[in-house]
């Protein structure tokens, strides 16, 4: 099955029903991706397929033959959205952080409060009280 | 336990025809955006072991209205939903629905075919759409047929599409009047409806509820209530008649009854 991995081509072999979050961290070795409740309620494995974010746990190998999957490593190390989290602690224990900033990444530069709220409604964070997750997304905006 | 994914077998149409050719060969269940069958094959409690994915037919996809009739691709997703100046325009309930639907992620995923064939009564587009008096279109090879969603499924998780069936669109005529959605469940977002409710307040109104019966429900005793001009008191208690929910897991049978008269108080006020 061949997509676009972070930009790469990529080609697995693995059942065409495999799990899109298990090929990421099985095959490809990618394991900023997190899997958290398995049933699409927490946001913590989601990735981008093609620009949308989508919950990785939930996504069959064969519907992204051909697509672009970005993964929280796709961001290199010194993006805003990350150094922000760091800078609010907007990540405690963090099994939610990569899904978190995988979803605001779709937020346009003008949102407000309210947009980033919608955007992160399908990511659980059970550390943080989500106060320092939004926190962290407002200030990344402004650099 | 995970199901195992080895004994799986899908088969991708690449097109309708393609589809509905492996449908007359063989059963085979048909995978859309996965939100709803991916979450079984993660419990372990995914019951068929042969597919067919759809999600790369382009042609089961977008929004148009045709003879003055709102028509939605088999794969339309919330999201295309939420951005359609279409539905907007003709069925702003069904925005109301998708917005409520999950968050991002699954809206991104999940379509409007998959929400009524998978058969949850707790499926909240469903409401909208019998409210809205829609249709389900089925092709197979032989034939194409038009269901009304008010007389599509038989029973819990039943209806009456055939194993060689597929859904390809949804139709929704013209709605005369105003629209209204509510549902309610534990928290706004990621949280499956305890009660949920659509209703049309026009020259015969219109009152759907789901996740209080085996599947969605059309009050048609307390529509006929409100059309005769009956005050809102006395059709609540007909609606008390019309329905009885029951105890599950998310929550009890009293609480329903309680909540979709609550909703049907609002649905008359708000419309008002």
């Amino acid at each position: 099955m061949r997509f676009t991995l972070n930009g790469v081509a990529t080609n697995v072999d693995a059942h065409p029903m495999s799990r899109l979050l298990d090929v990421v961290r099985e095959e490809c070795q990618l394991t900023g991706t997190k899997e958290g409740c398995g049933e699409g309620e927490c946001g913590a494995c989601t990735v981008l397929v093609d620009g949308d974010p989508v919950c990785s746990c939930l996504v069959p190998l064969a519907q992204v033959e051909g697509a672009e999957v970005v993964t929280i490593e796709g961001l290199g190390d010194d993006h805003p959205l990350q150094h922000a989290f760091m800078n609010e602690v907007g990540a405690q224990c963090g099994i939610c952080t990569p899904g978190m900033i995988m979803a605001a990444l779709s937020l346009d530069p003008d949102a407000s409060i309210d947009d980033i709220k919608v955007a992160l409604s399908g990511n659980l964070c059970r550390c943080t009280g989500y106060s320092a997750i939004y926190r962290a997304i407002m200030k990344a905006r402004r650099q | 336990m995970r199901t195992a994914i080895s004994g799986l077998d899908l088969h991708r149409a690449t097109s309708v025809d393609d589809a509905l050719r492996m449908l007359a060969e063989e059963a085979r269940t048909p995978i859309a955006g996965a939100t709803d069958l991916y979450v079984a094959l993660n419990f372990g409690t995914l019951a068929p072991r042969r597919f067919v994915d759809i999600w790369g037919i382009d042609d089961l996809r977008g929004i148009d209205v045709r003879d003055d009739v709102l028509v939605m691709g088999a794969l339309t997703t919330y999201t295309d939903i939420i951005r359609s100046p279409l539905v907007a325009e003709r069925l702003p309930m069904l925005i109301d629905a998708a917005r409520q639907i999950g968050g991002p992620q699954i809206q991104n995923r999940g379509t409007i075919a998959g929400n009524i064939a998978n058969g949850s009564p707790a499926a909240d587009s469903v409401p909208v759409f019998a409210a809205a008096d829609a249709v389900v279109v089925l092709r197979s090879i032989r034939q194409e047929r038009r269901i009304p969603i008010t007389q599509f499924y038989t029973a819990y998780r039943a209806s009456v599409m055939r194993a060689d069936e597929l859904i390809v669109a949804i139709e929704v005529p013209r709605v005369e009047g105003k629209q209204w959605f509510r549902k309610v469940g534990t928290r706004a977002a990621q949280a499956i409806s305890k009660v949920v409710a659509a209703g049309v307040r026009g020259p015969s109104p219109k009152f759907a509820l789901g996740s209080i019966a085996p599947t969605v429900v059309r009050a048609y005793a307390t529509e006929r209530a409100l059309a005769s001009g009956t005050p809102i008191e006395q059709a609540v208690l007909t609606l008390q008649r019309e329905i009885a929910p029951i105890d599950d897991v998310r929550s009890t049978a009293t609480y329903r009854a309680q909540v979709a008269q609550r909703l049907l108080r609002r649905f008359w006020s708000e419309t008002n």
